[in-house]
Order: C-alpha cells, then structure tokens, then sequence
C-alpha cells in the first residue's frame, strides 16, 4: 500500500479488485501520515459520499499505548477505494468501523493492513457492506504479527449484504502470525436479508422498503456503535441506504 | 368484517387450504382448532400476505375491500394484525424505534398525521402496563433474547400498539406459562373485546379460551373448515379428539 509511480496492475493484490481506469485518473495517490505519539489518542471519520471517483491511503502508526479509533463510510461515486496500513507499537489500541454501501456499477474498496509490531497491542476491525444492482465491494484485510509480538489481540469482522443476486462481496480476512501467545480471530460471512424478518417488519405496517432500511441500518449500525461522530456518520449512511433501496 | 369464500392455496405446489369458508362480524371472537398439518398456520399467513403462499383461487373481503390484492404493510394499515406463533427476531432493532416507524407508516397510509415520540411513548408505557411488560424490555432489540412467555406478550403489545380491527392470533397460547397465558388472555380482551372489533384464534387447546371466551368455534381439518358451533365444541374437542368431532 506504499505510493508507487507506477499504476498498479490486478497482478497486485491489493488491487486485485480495483476499478483501475478510475484509479488511473487518481494516481498517484499520496499516502496520508498520521502519526499517534505513546500513549496519545486519536479518532478519524472518513466519509466518501460525492460522486466523484475518489480514493484513500492512510498510513498510521501507533507509539507505545496510543489508541486510535477509524471510522469509514465508503459510499461515493462509481469508485471508491480506502486503504489502510496501521502499525501497532507496544500496548497499543486500534479500532476499525467502516461500511460500505453501493448500487449500481459501483467498485468498492477497503483494503487493510494492520502490523503489531510489538506485544501488547490490540486491533479490531468490523466491516459491514451492502451492495446493490451490479455493485462490488471488497474487504481485503491482513494482519501481521512480528516476531516477539507476544500478546497480540487481533479481531475482524467482516459481514456483506447483497440486496440482489447481481452484486458481489470479495472478502479475504487473512492472519500472518510469526509470534507464540497471540489471540486472532476473524469472522466473515456473506447473506442476503432474512425473508422472515422482512415479513415481519411489513405485517406491522412498514412498506418493503422502510423494512428493509429499519434492518440494513441495524447491520451498519455496527460499524458506527459508539464512534466519536456517530450520529453524523449514520445519517450519512442512511441516506446512502435510501438510494439503495 | 372478514368474509372468507372457497379458499385455496397452496405452497411450493403443495395444496394446503382446499375451498375454506369463513365469516367473521365486528364485535366476534371465532376460535379455529384442529389437528396438526390441518393448514391453521396457513390460514393465517395467507391472510397476513406472506410471500410463498400462494392463492389458487376463492376470495377475501375485508371491510369491503379485496385483502388478497393488498400487499402484507397494506392489510396491517387497513387494520389486520397478525400474531405470530414464532414471533421473529430482529436483532439491533429496538421494539420502539419498530414500532413507532410502524404505527406511523399504517397513519401514513390510512392519511394521518403522524404521532410524537412523546405520545408514541405514552401509549406504549400504556399498553406494555396491560400485558405487564417493563418498558426496558420495549427499548432492546425486538424479540432478541426474550423467552417464549415474553415474546408472546410483545405481541400482544404490539397489537395495543397498532390497535388493529381484525387480529388473527396464531397459537399465541404455545409456549405460554399459566401466569403468561392468563396475563395474554386479559390483554386480548381489554384490546380487542369491542364491537367494532373481531378476533380469529388460532388454537390447540381449551386453555386459552378459558379466558377469552369465543363466540364461534371452528375445526379446521384437511384445509377446510368440517365443523363450527358455540364455545361447547371446544369442551368436546377436548374430549373426545379432533377424531370424533370431524
């Protein structure tokens, strides 16, 4: 995920999934630092909701006991790619919650690399899709852990929504574990509404798509669940939902 | 209120209900019994517009107006509420939050004035203190967690909530304890016991219609209705069998 010169090609897994002829328009993309001193905390809400194509590369670095809380709603134009590289020191705290809503011809992308370079530190990731029409979105999520990074706590979990049987969710959580005593898990599923519940909903007087809405906003709700902006990021998802359904 | 004509329907091809027949008049309770696989889910899910039930001929009118033509949030804001056996999990979805959007999109249809989260909440504190439910329990997601005995009475909250004409209550008696089952039994009463309103329980047993005494009872068997009387019919179902009665 460092910035190259060259466009990537598929043959890059990073970019496997990519729109590359939306991306070529972007490049070269600038890595964005942030950079979190020991024991400091910070929080980042990212929101691509234009119509513009437009894509992200973050590279955080986390010191020794710093916490860092990002947030995603990757549901711009007819691409938008987000992509992350966190690297954890000693003690260190990293939460992700992204989602990822599209129609259409959309091409969505998060892509992940989160390195516990020392002992101690903790990530989490939780990422909710759901796709529309002919959409893609794609979770590609590595975590790495370093040699001596004893004590790591990892955690992903990836979750995807297709609204029609045309969509499609890529999603490839993986774990490199080169250290003893770590605690990874990863979770990932790909499902379609519960018929039962959306029944439910409507025998109760909600229209099918308010029903679907009061259901895909719990899914994302998730995502957001006690993010400093919260609310901001939810009505903006919601409002991304409704031009879903 | 409700005239049912010659229904039939079937699922996945399978005929299930074969030319049924049934009327109910505002100010009725008419309770339908019969043996298991008879088709009394049935009935009510083809009455509630679930998708997979599939009508192969008769017709439904309610108040006037063709119920099979409606689609599922149509019938509930004409005013049918359908009580589920299995009422349905949903999880990260509050019960308020629910049922507010609810109540507020059958006003919508019906061309009223959406209700105030403030009166919204007045009248669920006031219908949740009728079937004895902590209004905590109405701010968790809707049926996640609850017991047989707690999601039966959300049901019966939801139905003071929506205030419908018509509730058909599917076997809301299973999975009750008698304090549940008495406490259920009270609340259809005090909501729907009106003359403007009627109620098609769906039942296996006498027990539930100890407390609210039905009008008519029917048996339901191979997808028809076989046999109807008064409430004494129940006492001889439970008797001598679905057997000997049909």
């Amino acid at each position: 995920m460092t910035t190259a010169a060259l466009l990537p090609t598929k043959a890059d897994e990073a970019f496997r999934y990519a729109d590359l002829a939306a991306l070529a328009m972007l490049w070269p993309l600038p890595a964005e630092a942030v950079d979190v001193a020991a024991g400091e905390s910070g929080s980042l809400s990212v929101v691509l909701a234009g119509d513009a194509p437009a894509a992200r590369d973050l590279a955080i670095t986390l010191g020794e006991g710093a916490s860092y809380d990002l947030r995603l709603l990757n549901a711009g134009g007819a691409y938008g790619r987000i992509a992350v590289t966190v690297r954890l020191a000693k003690g260190a705290k990293f939460h992700l919650g992204a989602a990822q809503l599209g129609g259409g011809d959309q091409t969505l992308e998060i892509v992940t690399e989160v390195i516990h370079a020392e002992p101690d530190a903790q990530s989490s990731q939780v990422v909710r899709s759901v796709l529309a029409g002919h959409a893609t979105g794609t979770y590609l999520g590595r975590v790495v852990v370093n040699r001596g990074a004893i004590g790591t706590d990892g955690e992903q979990s990836i979750r995807a929504m297709l609204l029609d049987r045309t969509a499609t969710a890529n999603a490839r959580p993986e774990l490199e574990i080169y250290a003893d005593d770590v605690k990874c898990a990863h979770g990932c599923a790909v499902g379609e509404l519960d018929a039962q519940g959306l029944f439910y909903l409507q025998s109760r007087g909600l229209p099918p798509a308010e029903a679907k809405k009061l259901m895909l906003q719990a899914f994302i709700a998730e995502a957001f669940v006690d993010a400093p902006e919260e609310e901001v990021l939810t009505q903006a998802a919601l409002q991304a939902l409704g031009g879903l359904l | 209120m409700l005239t049912i004509s010659d229904l039939s329907n079937e699922i996945a091809g399978k005929a299930i209900l074969k030319g049924l027949s049934l009327t109910i008049n505002a100010g009725e309770i008419h309770a339908i019994m019969g043996p298991n696989g008879a088709g009394k889910s049935t009935l009510a899910y083809t009455l509630g517009g679930r998708p997979g039930y599939d009508v192969t001929g008769g017709t439904v009118d309610f108040d006037g107006a063709d119920l099979l033509a409606m689609d599922p949030h149509e019938r509930a804001a004409a005013g049918l509420f359908l009580g589920f056996q299995y009422p349905v999990e949903i999880p990260g979805v509050s019960n308020v939050q629910f049922l507010r959007e609810a109540l507020n999109a059958q006003r919508k249809q019906r061309g009223e004035e959406p209700l105030s989260g403030a009166a919204f909440l007045k009248l669920a504190r006031e219908k949740a203190d009728l079937l004895r439910m902590d209004m905590d329990m109405l701010k968790r997601p809707v049926n996640v967690g609850f017991s047989g005995g707690e999601k039966k009475r959300a049901e019966m909250v939801q139905m003071g909530i929506l205030d419908p004409k018509l509730a058909i209550l599917d076997e809301t008696d299973s999975g009750l304890d008698i304090d549940a089952l008495r406490i259920c039994g009270e609340g259809i009463n005090a909501i729907m016991r009106r003359p403007d309103k009627a109620v098609l329980l769906i039942t296996h047993y006498q027990r539930l219609l100890d407390y609210v005494k039905p009008d008519f009872v029917h048996v339901l068997a191979g997808g028809r209705i076989v046999r109807s009387g008064g409430p004494e019919l129940a006492l001889e179902l439970e008797q001598h069998g679905y057997e000997a009665v049909a």
